[in-house]
Order: structure tokens, then C-alpha cells, then sequence
């Protein structure tokens, strides 16, 4: 019971990492039909900018070793600052391009600065000490967990509640929740196109810089492809959450951490390595039932 | 009047590849760095000109295809390599291939059927998606088939290479693989589930209101291209003459499909020249990267910018010449036009709402 309840906070523990990543490339998704595959690589900046770069295998931390109180937003602004740039560089000029273009595009921006950052810091992963503190176990009757699993679920909880209150509430949420509706009945009522996109991006940008934070602290080790895993485990995440649907980004994202963590601790030990193999069979497996995914969005029905 | 008609059904195909020969001619002239490159390019045209048959005529992008690449490549080794060997370090493999050694061209054979069975399979669940998720469901496929031939020790030697592979394609095989990839593929493209095809992609709803099957017009291509793919690997393999599972993945699905769309998803054109240019910028760069005499100093490149080159380049097509190179228009002479104009099938795929 005890070896389950751990299962269960390290598979909640991994879902609101898979969750977080999948908002930020729904929530693009749902405004830009824009399939961001250069989200992961938000994430690999995020994780490098608090370092400096050198080709040595231990890093020299910069903004690393700042307090956590001035830390967390300059990770932000970096990771915003490269995901406006991404839109204003390469997504603004093809607005009026189809979604397969666009996300040719992603994958395009992705692989560059994928290799940007090896240009810049060198091949070699790197091992960084972040905040070594939260990997102390706290018992708790019996249970053993890192304080960072703990901190990880409640940073999620309180990045999507605040997500949904600047949704629901604020002009500006309101405004991107129009133009995911119906982009050009939004863009004939006022709302400015660039900016809502350009909101969107930012605020994609802090969910990455959040991800890479709490990922950095759990692995310790840095590397060129590090978010690529993630972005490629958030995009299964979105599909069967329902493409368009935030919640269903956020279900998907929950369900496919789970359906991870649980197979990782119970398959039988020689068909463990075969894990993803899976867990992405679990996915098409869903998709056959459920073509629209778990929560389809009704703003996504094809009109005729 | 007879013979005009007929060549004007097949003047593409054969200016395609007649112009792929002049290239291999060249290139066969050169010395054995251009021989590789030369070679390597051909084989990379097959799984081009094959993903393309799904590709380029249904407009659902594929990130997976590199995966049949890898497992025609795989299934091809098995064939190949020598008894002792496998039984040494493959011992999962089923009794025929473990003690049997079979000729290239049955292994070859053998790669383009394993691939297209996995595309069946594959193809009847996720063909039912629309459009971008079964892009997305493809990569998942890309995922399973690298986590799966990473890993099984006993079939695929894991990730520890498969080695000894004869290797027995040099250009001009490539070359032969090539033109019949391109032949195939316009002979798909012409036929009746080829315009089918095309109709789903131009429109999908007219396209069903016209009583089109589309998961059956889609299934049908995808199955044809995982088999062309299939034999792209096998040719890499006995290219290489070794096979990791880690080759076959992101990097490779990039560049081909950077090859595709560089060159024009909308034509069969755009795949071959796609190909052709892509790889030259690539080697441009490469060269680059190793650094260049001008006069007394060396210019080099960081390593990197190969990629990131690459990555610009195609993002630069795409901001300015949306439809690609060739916008989606087939090669042909002028003077074989038809009188009729206009040809419906060879307009670029709609790239705006």
C-alpha cells in the first residue's frame, strides 16, 4: 500500500511536469493552430541560461547561484524573451501558412537552436547542482518522499490555477480565449492579433521556464536535447487530451505520466526497457477509441 | 500523335530521371568522398521520393517514416549477415534467418514487405485521425520503433551495432533503386487512388461528399511509401554496412523531410530536386565546418552550424516560397504541353485558409 501510495506521488509528480509542458503547447495550439515543437527547446534554454558557457563537464553557475527569489524571474524573462523572438522571427511571417507548415516551422526552430546551444556550450552534458536542498526525503507515516516531488505538484496546481483565473478573468486572458475561439470574429472586435500571439508565446515561455527549473533540480544534468523528450511526451499528452482543449492538455499530460510511472514500476523487469515503446502503444490504443481525444474541443470541429 | 500522348504521360518521370543520371555520371567521375556522398544522397532520394507517395500526395505530414526506414534496414541485415555471427550475437532471431544467409536482393525484398506490414497495421489505427494528430500519432510510431530496436538485445543486438553487413550498393545500384522509386511513385501519383488521393488533400469534405474512402485512399498510399522507405533502408544498410537504431531518428526525420519540403511537397519534381539541393547545401556546409584555405588562414565554421544552416535554409523557403522550389509544378518540356492547359492534379496544395 505503501510502495503504491509512493507510486502514485511520483506519477502525479511526473504528470504535472507532462501537464505543464502540454498547456504550453495547447495553449498555442488552440490560438495559432501552431504545433510547437520548439517548446522542449524552451526548456533546454531555460535550463542552460543559469549557467556559463564553457566546455568543461561541471558547470559555472551565474544566474544559478542567485537566490531563488531572483532566480525564478530572470529564467522567465530569458525563456519569454526567446519564445517572442521565435514568434516575431520565423511564426509572424508565416501566419497565413497551413498547420502542417507550421509545424515544419517548429521543428525547424527546434533543431536550430538545439544545435545553437551546442555551438554555444559545447557537446558535452554537463552535471549542475540546483537547489540540492529539496532532494531531502520528508516521512510522512511511512512514506518516503523528496520534498521536490511535493514542491513540483504544487507548483503545477499553482501555475494552472493562475493560468485559468488570467483565462477566465483578465482582459487580456479573455481576449486569448476569443481568438482561440474564432481568430478573425475576435480580430473584427478589436482584439490585436500580434499582441494576443504574442501573449501567448510569453506566457508558454513561463511554463517552460517553470519546467526547466523543477526538471534541472530532479536530473541534475544538462544537455542539448534535454526538453526534447518532454515535448515529444506533452504533444502525446495533448492528442489524447483532445487537440485545442486545455484541460485536455492538462488530463493528457496527467494520464500519460501515470500510464509511465506505473509501468515503469510494474512490468516485469526484462520488459521495462521497452517502457515508451508501451506507453506510446497505450496512446494509439486510446486514439483508435477516441479520435477527437479524451475532452474534444468544440472549437476545433472543422467548418465547412 | 499516339506516341506524343504517351510521352506526354511520361516525359516527367523519364526528364527526372535522366537528369538523376547525368548527376550520378558526374559524380561517378569524382573521387571516392564524392562517390559516398554521391551514393548517400541516391539512397536518401528513395526514402524521399517514398515518403513523398504519402506525403506529398495526401498533405498529412509524417514524422514515422524514418522508423520503416529502420525497420526495412534491420529486416535486410538479418538476411545478410554471416550465420556465425548472428548466432553468436542475435540469438533471438527466428530459425530461417538465424542459420540462413539470403542474396541482397531477396534481403531487400524482405525490408520493403516487413515495413509495409507495419504500415498496415499502423496505418488502420492512426489513418483515422485527422490530420494533425496522425502526424503527431506518427511520431509516437517514431518513438515505439526506436525504443524497441534500442532495446531488444536479442534481435537487434541492442545498442550495440549490427555489423558485417556486406556492403554491396555502390551509386549506380542506388541509381537503379532510385529511377524505379521515381517511376513507381508517378505511376501511383497518375493512377486513380493517386487523384484520390489528391482530392482528400485539396479538400476533405468535398473529397468525401464525392464518395472517396479516405481512410482507404490514405491507408493504401501509406502502405505503398512505408515499402519504398523500406528499401531505402535496406539499401542503407548494405551501404553502412552498419546499423544503429539511434541513426533512424530525429535528425534523419528532419532531413528528409526538410528534403520534401525544400523542394516542394506538392510534386514528385519537388521531392527530387528537394533531395538534390539539400544535399548539396549540406555538404556546402559540411565542407565548411572543416574549414576552408583562404590564402595563409583557415576559415572554419563551429561545429553546429551545419544544422543549424540547414534549419535556416528551410525556414527561409518556407517564409518565401511557401509551396517550395519547384511550387508544386511537375518538370516537363514545353513543347509537349497540352493544348488543354491546365492540368487540376499538379496545382500546389493550398498553403492558406
Amino acid at each position: 500500500m505503501i510502495n503504491f501510495l509512493q507510486n502514485l506521488i511520483d506519477a502525479l509528480s511526473l504528470g504535472s511536469l507532462y501537464a505543464l509542458v502540454a498547456l504550453g503547447i495547447g495553449l498555442l495550439f488552440g490560438i495559432l493552430r501552431l504545433v510547437n515543437f520548439a517548446h522542449g527547446d524552451f526548456i533546454t534554454i531555460g535550463a542552460y541560461s543559469l549557467i556559463l558557457p564553457s566546455a568543461s563537464v561541471t558547470a559555472t553557475m551565474v544566474i544559478g547561484s542567485w537566490h531563488w527569489e531572483a532566480l525564478i524571474p530572470m529564467v522567465c524573462v530569458i525563456v519569454i524573451i526567446v519564445a517572442m523572438a521565435t514568434d516575431i522571427l520565423v511564426f509572424r511571417p508565416l501566419r497565413r501558412s497551413s498547420a502542417p507548415t507550421l509545424m515544419i516551422a517548429s521543428f525547424a526552430v527546434s533543431y536550430m537552436i538545439q544545435n545553437g546551444v551546442l555551438m554555444i556550450y559545447g557537446a558535452r552534458p554537463k552535471a549542475v547542482n540546483l537547489w540540492s536542498a529539496l532532494t531531502t526525503q520528508i516521512n510522512f507515516y511511512g512514506l518516503r518522499e523528496p520534498v521536490l516531488q511535493l514542491v513540483t505538484i504544487a507548483t503545477t496546481i499553482v501555475l494552472m490555477v493562475g493560468l485559468s483565473l488570467f483565462l477566465k478573468r483578465s482582459r487580456w486572458g479573455i481576449q486569448m480565449r476569443a481568438a482561440a475561439e474564432d481568430f478573425r470574429m475576435a480580430q473584427y472586435l478589436g482584439v490585436r492579433g500580434n499582441f494576443v500571439i504574442g501573449l501567448a508565446f510569453a506566457v508558454s515561455g513561463i511554463l517552460a521556464a517553470a519546467v526547466s527549473l523543477l526538471f534541472l533540480a530532479q536530473t541534475g544534468a544538462l544537455s542539448n536535447v534535454m526538453g526534447v523528450p518532454l515535448a515529444l511526451f506533452a504533444f502525446v499528452a495533448v492528442v489524447v487530451g483532445g487537440m485545442g482543449s486545455l484541460p485536455g492538455a492538462v488530463v493528457g499530460g496527467f494520464l500519460v505520466g501515470i500510464v509511465t510511472t506505473m509501468l515503469q514500476a510494474y512490468l516485469p523487469p526484462d520488459l521495462r526497457v521497452f517502457r515508451d515503446a508501451f506507453t506510446f502503444t497505450f496512446v494509439i490504443i486510446v486514439l483508435l477509441v477516441r479520435p477527437a481525444g479524451l475532452i474534444p474541443s468544440r472549437s476545433i470541429v472543422e467548418r465547412v | 500523335m499516339f506516341i506524343r500522348t504517351a510521352l506526354r504521360g511520361l516525359i516527367t518521370p523519364l526528364l527526372l530521371i535522366l537528369g538523376v543520371a547525368v548527376i550520378t555520371f558526374l559524380g561517378v567521375l569524382g573521387g571516392d568522398q564524392v562517390q559516398t556522398s554521391l551514393t548517400e544522397m541516391l539512397i536518401r532520394m528513395v526514402v524521399v521520393v517514398g515518403m513523398w507517395i504519402f506525403v506529398g500526395n495526401s498533405g498529412v505530414i509524417s514524422f514515422g517514416h524514418v522508423g520503416f526506414m529502420c525497420i526495412g534496414g534491420y529486416a535486410a541485415a538479418w538476411a545478410t549477415v554471416d550465420p556465425n555471427w548472428k548466432s553468436i550475437m542475435l540469438t533471438g532471431l527466428p530459425d530461417f534467418l538465424q542459420n540462413g544467409q539470403y542474396p541482397f536482393p531477396y534481403a531487400v525484398i524482405g525490408g520493403a514487405v516487413l515495413a509495409a506490414v507495419v504500415a498496415i497495421v499502423l496505418g488502420a489505427a492512426i489513418m483515422r485521425l485527422s490530420g494533425i494528430a496522425a502526424s503527431i500519432a506518427t511520431f509516437a510510431f517514431l518513438m515505439i520503433v526506436n525504443s524497441v530496436y534500442s532495446n531488444w538485445d536479442s534481435v537487434t543486438g541492442g545498442t550495440s551495432s549490427i555489423i558485417g553487413i556486406p556492403t554491396v550498393v555502390g551509386p549506380w545500384v542506388a541509381f537503379a533503386f532510385a529511377a524505379g522509386a521515381i517511376l513507381l511513385a508517378y505511376a501511383f501519383k497518375s493512377s486513380r487512388f493517386g487523384l484520390m488521393l489528391r482530392a482528400t488533400r485539396e479538400d476533405e469534405v468535398a473529397a468525401k461528399a464525392s464518395a472517396i474512402n479516405v481512410f482507404r485512399v490514405r491507408l493504401a498510399a501509406f502502405v505503398l511509401s512505408a515499402g519504398v522507405v523500406g528499401v531505402g533502408g535496406a539499401l542503407w544498410a548494405h551501404f553502412l554496412g552498419v546499423l544503429t537504431a539511434d541513426s533512424f531518428y530525429l535528425s534523419l526525420s528532419f532531413i528528409t523531410l526538410s528534403m520534401l519540403v525544400v523542394g516542394g511537397l506538392g510534386s514528385l519534381t519537388g521531392a527530387v530536386v528537394g533531395v538534390v539541393v539539400v544535399t548539396i547545401v549540406v555538404e556546402v556546409l559540411r565542407a565548411l565546418e572543416g574549414g576552408i584555405a583562404l590564402g595563409k588562414a583557415t576559415l572554419s565554421l563551429p561545429p553546429g552550424s551545419q544544422e543549424i544552416g540547414l534549419g535556416l535554409v528551410l525556414a527561409l523557403i518556407m517564409i518565401f516560397r511557401p509551396s517550395g522550389l519547384t511550387r508544386g509544378r511537375e518538370f516537363r518540356l514545353p513543347w509537349l504541353q497540352s493544348r488543354a492547359g491546365v492540368v487540376v492534379s499538379n496545382t500546389a496544395p493550398a498553403t492558406g485558409e
